[in-house]
């Protein structure tokens, strides 16, 4: 078989304690995003879209939605005779078995798959972004710059620089200094979580973070600053663009905001970088006679006779008469019933809302969204306020 | 119980000439989002059918794009899925005339089937219908073919669709195409079940039997000789025989009982080719009421009682009403359409005015720009 140039390694384990209810059955790459995606269509379609058709997706936490909805890898064409992608959970061996300790030992616990596919490069990645880039640009100036590691950077503000791994480079963009979550940040150029390692020294990096007991076992506590000490040829890469790390409610909440308005920060209609994803059969969406949609996106099978209001809504969503759904975020498969009010909502997959029930609040802001987790039945005239959780 | 499909993708090209100048009955664009054989191989494998036939003639490139190697339906198999069956031409025949002729040129597809039954359908009918049941039937009755049959009302014009009556064991005892009938009749629903070795015998004794036409031959003379019945089908069923026709049933997908009957019956999916575009987006100028519309839409103007296929651009101050506007069209800014059908990519620049009636939509054809 012909060597692979790349493979890229996702790591899609955690469990996003940050989105609380929405990922109570769901590992957090597989939570619903932007109407008719979830977060990991984004960097499985980045892959896609640069020529990359191996990716490893290790997997941990709350694993079955995400293992159901990758599938084959069909949608993504990562349906591959050699290479494609492949899930990875942690297993057991002859040596015994354990669970992903960090994000470097996942990777250390499947070295053979990247010595299977025997490529020269590795792309590390992280399934809890939202952006769209081309890494194969990344990889060409990391084999220009014959890096041993290139970290894709993108500036952030000072407030936001403490929540990063964040380095400084020369003029040559090698990397001078790096350190992660600094209470006290010396520039804003924030680690992306996007690597690309020669496989050899990864490897090597790898087999020795494993024998180091005071190691967190961790790609930006860990394997960044002790290549960087070794004097390894380590380079940035700058990334412009829409870059968001989905974390939290306020932020998975503003990036779906960021869908909206004249002119949205993040566009999802380019025809050269397609996001794809796993579509629904569903008929096209129907705007009835008492419905109103304004400053929203809709994808497939919805049926609105209520008012949408700068509100991104996913697929099969029903919103009955007199019903009023603004600033909020409703995921697949939502009912809401007549004269409801939502403001500042975000509801996850299947959640149904009886007649006359009011969610969040008008008032209410991005710090304080009601969230109603996955298949929640919200009885007639209930009550949720805003920041409110129902698990 | 095993059942072959095969499907007729050009037999009623010539009843809409303006759809089918480029494409296959069979790829007309239908609600938004579907092609007409959407409908059809959707209910094929619903119904457990996992062989499917699709016999072409011309214009066939479109619908072989759109069909691929069947894996949207799930007919990528390793035994059976989805078979293109082109024109098989050498110097003494030449491209098919009728229906009993394009079935001449699949019997080596049918003589390398061993399903018993073969379900053949044509691609003007949109309905969400489960031929499991017909099949039983047809089983029980111990039929040499099973007519699919619906129920119309007739106001005495000339008819596209033969008229069938049958008896109270549903045997049918006449099918006619003759004269101008009015009042409620069963129609041939153009779907029908068939053994497959009885089908074979037909090919192979055509010439001594004189048969030439299915309808004329097989149906309608053959239903005093050979063992056929009727199916009566009620659940919702749309043919689509003229333009008009194509414009009054997709604009019955307005109606929500209608769309729950089509797209959400038992649970049975109509499936179709996915294009991975991004959701609809109602801009904050959008005004819209009464309307389908599909992904990748970006509206800014006013659009009611219209059907939206995936890609339309729809610009500020542009009003859309009652219209049906094919993928990937765009409408300029302050433009009217009033029972427009615009075929795909077609480019209706600012300010334009275009005016059809309900009986007699104006009709844009593809990548036209006005």
């Amino acid at each position: 078989m012909k060597k692979k140039k790349c493979v890229a390694m996702l790591l899609a384990g955690g469990e996003g304690k940050r989105l609380f209810a929405l990922t109570g059955t769901a590992a957090k790459p597989a939570v619903s995003f932007g109407a008719k995606y979830r977060i990991i269509d984004f960097t499985l379609s980045n892959c896609t879209n640069s020529g990359i058709d191996t990716v490893g997706v290790l997997t941990q936490y709350q694993p079955l939605l995400l293992n159901e909805y990758i599938g084959n890898g069909e949608p993504w064409d990562l349906d591959r005779s050699y290479g494609g992608v492949h899930t990875l959970p942690p297993y057991q061996a002859k040596t015994g078995g354990e669970w992903y300790k960090g994000t470097a030992n996942a990777i250390y616990q499947n070295i053979h798959f990247l010595e299977e596919y025997d490529s020269e490069h590795v792309l590390i990645l992280s399934g809890d972004h939202i952006y769209k880039m081309d890494y194969s640009a990344m990889l060409a100036e990391h084999i220009e710059n014959d890096a041993d590691c290139t970290i894709s950077v993108i500036d952030v503000s000072d407030e936001e620089a403490k929540r990063f791994g964040i380095m400084d480079f020369d003029g040559d963009k090698r990397i001078t200094s790096f350190e992660e979550k600094p209470a006290q940040p010396k520039s804003n150029h924030a680690s992306m979580g996007v690597y690309i390692f020669k496989k050899a020294v990864l490897v090597d990096a790898l087999i020795a973070d494993e024998k180091d007991p005071k190691s967190h076992k961790d790609f930006g506590k860990n394997i960044i600053p002790k290549l960087l000490g070794e004097g390894k040829r380590m380079f940035a890469y700058s990334f412009k663009g829409y870059w968001k790390d989905v974390g939290t409610v306020t932020s998975l909440w503003e990036a779906n905001m960021d869908l909206l308005g004249e002119r949205p920060a993040l566009s999802l209609s380019d025809p050269n970088h397609k996001i794809y994803s796993r579509n629904e059969p569903l008929p096209p969406t129907f705007v009835g006679n008492t419905a109103e949609v304004e400053n929203s996106i809709l994808t497939t099978g919805c049926e609105v006779y209520g008012k949408v209001v700068n509100s991104v809504i996913g697929a099969g969503v029903v919103i009955e008469e007199g019903a009023l759904v603004q600033n909020s975020v409703l995921m697949s498969g939502v009912h809401v019933g007549k004269n409801v009010r939502i403001d500042y909502g975000m509801l996850d997959e299947d959640v149904t809302v009886g007649a006359g029930a009011v969610i969040g609040d008008e008032k209410s802001d991005k710090e304080h969204i009601a969230l109603v987790g996955r298949g929640n039945k919200i009885p007639a005239k209930a009550k949720i306020e805003s920041g409110k959780i129902v698990d | 119980m095993k059942t072959l499909g095969v499907i007729f993708s050009n037999i009623h090209d010539k009843e809409i000439t303006e759809l089918t100048s480029r494409r296959t009955l069979a790829s007309i664009p239908f609600g938004g989002r579907y092609r007409l054989i959407d409908f059809v191989l959707s209910n094929m494998v619903n119904s457990g059918i996992g062989k499917v036939g699709v016999i072409t003639k011309m214009n066939y490139q479109s619908l072989m794009d759109h069909v691929g190697n069947g894996k949207h339906w799930d007919l990528s198999r390793k035994n059976g899925g989805l078979m293109i069956l082109p024109p098989y031409n050498n110097s003494d025949n030449a491209l098919y005339k009728s229906r009993f002729d394009a079935i001449r040129g699949i019997r080596h597809f049918l003589e390398r089937s061993d399903e018993e039954y073969v379900v053949m359908s044509d691609c003007d009918a949109v309905c969400n219908f489960n031929f499991a049941d017909a099949v039983q039937q047809h089983i029980d009755k111990h039929a040499d073919i099973t007519v699919v049959v619906h129920k119309r009302k007739l106001d005495g014009e000339k008819l596209a669709r033969s008229v069938v009556e049958y008896d109270v064991d549903k045997r049918v005892t006449k099918v006619s195409a003759q004269g101008k009938p009015s009042g409620e009749k069963y129609v041939l629903a153009n779907i029908l079940v068939i053994t497959r070795r009885f089908l074979l015998s037909l090919i192979d004794n055509a010439d001594d039997l004189g048969y030439s036409s299915f309808s004329r031959d097989v149906l309608a003379r053959g239903c005093k000789e050979y063992r056929v019945f009727a199916y009566p089908y009620n659940g919702y069923f749309a043919s689509i025989d003229s333009l008009a026709s194509y414009y009054t049933c997709s604009m019955e997908l307005l109606d929500r009982n209608k769309r729950i009957e089509l797209f959400h019956k038992d649970g049975a999916d109509i499936y179709t080719k996915v294009r991975d575009s991004a959701p609809a987006r109602f801009a904050p100028t959008a005004k819209v009421r009464n309307s389908l519309i599909a992904d990748g839409c970006d509206i800014e103007g006013e659009v009611s009682n219209s059907i939206l296929f995936r890609g339309v651009k729809v610009a500020k101050g542009a009003v859309i009403t009652d219209s049906i506007i094919f993928q990937d069209s765009e409408v300029g800014d302050g433009t009217r359409l009033h029972c427009v059908i615009a075929d795909k990519q077609t480019r209706i620049l600012a300010g334009r005015m275009l005016s059809g009636h309900e009986t007699h939509p104006y009709f844009i054809a593809k990548n036209t720009v006005i």
